[in-house]
């Protein structure tokens, strides 16, 4: 696996659904084309709802690692 | 048809309800959909601007458990109803009106409302939009 320089870290752990979706789309939007982002979360929830928006909107889900208590996701901004 | 349009009417100014509307409202923006709200009766004098960021109490069926979690959920400051509304706005179209015959009966201008709400509307001017299933909350 490519090991992906994070550009951005956001830990949403705690925060209920939909926040931690919201901050991820919060930082796709003020990134540029090429960030990576890493968004940890301990909502049950964002582990389909995270992908289900990158498919959305296209953009690139990196990596996707349970943790203890937690999920972390790294994704790149596409477009 | 646009069948991307969710179409909610509010009725309940318990924050319980509202929060479960906001969730709803900011999960279907961020997925591309637009979404029109009309508020009445209890849900419109939530949105008050002297009261939208006031304690509104939650619904019967909440019992003294569900009023502790929503508490508990509050004092964790990841957010009220009202700022998850707000952060909806900036992901896509989001139209929140006022419910003119609830206006009337709560006795309120638009210079009473919060500015989240952007108009005043008949029901047949939301009907006319609304024009899928609609959500009542």
């Amino acid at each position: 696996m490519t090991i992906e320089q994070i550009n951005r870290s956001i830990d949403a752990r705690g925060m209920p659904c939909p926040g931690p979706l919201l901050s991820l789309i919060g930082a796709i939007r003020e990134g540029t084309v090429g960030d990576v982002i890493e968004v940890l979360s301990s909502d049950e929830g964002s582990k389909t709802d995270i992908p289900a928006w990158i498919q959305k909107a296209r953009h690139e889900l990196v990596a996707v690692t349970e943790e203890d208590g937690y999920t972390s996701f790294v994704i790149k901004k596409a477009r | 048809m646009d069948d991307d349009r969710l179409s909610i009417v509010l009725f309940s100014g318990t924050d319980d309800r509202l929060q479960a509307a906001a969730t709803l409202i900011s999960g279907a923006v961020a997925m591309g959909r637009s979404v029109d709200v009309l508020l009445q009766y209890w849900a419109l004098d939530a949105f008050r601007a002297d009261r939208i960021n006031k304690d509104h109490g939650v619904s019967a069926e909440a019992g003294v458990e569900g009023a502790a979690a929503m508490r508990r959920q509050r004092e964790r400051e990841h957010g009220t109803w009202v700022d998850l509304l707000h952060q909806a706005k900036t992901l896509g179209e989001v139209n929140i009106s006022a419910c003119s015959h609830s206006m009337e009966m709560l006795e309120l201008t638009r210079a009473d409302l919060d500015r989240l709400v952007t108009n005043v509307h008949g029901i047949a001017t939301f009907m006319a939009t609304a024009t899928g299933p609609i959500t009542f909350i």
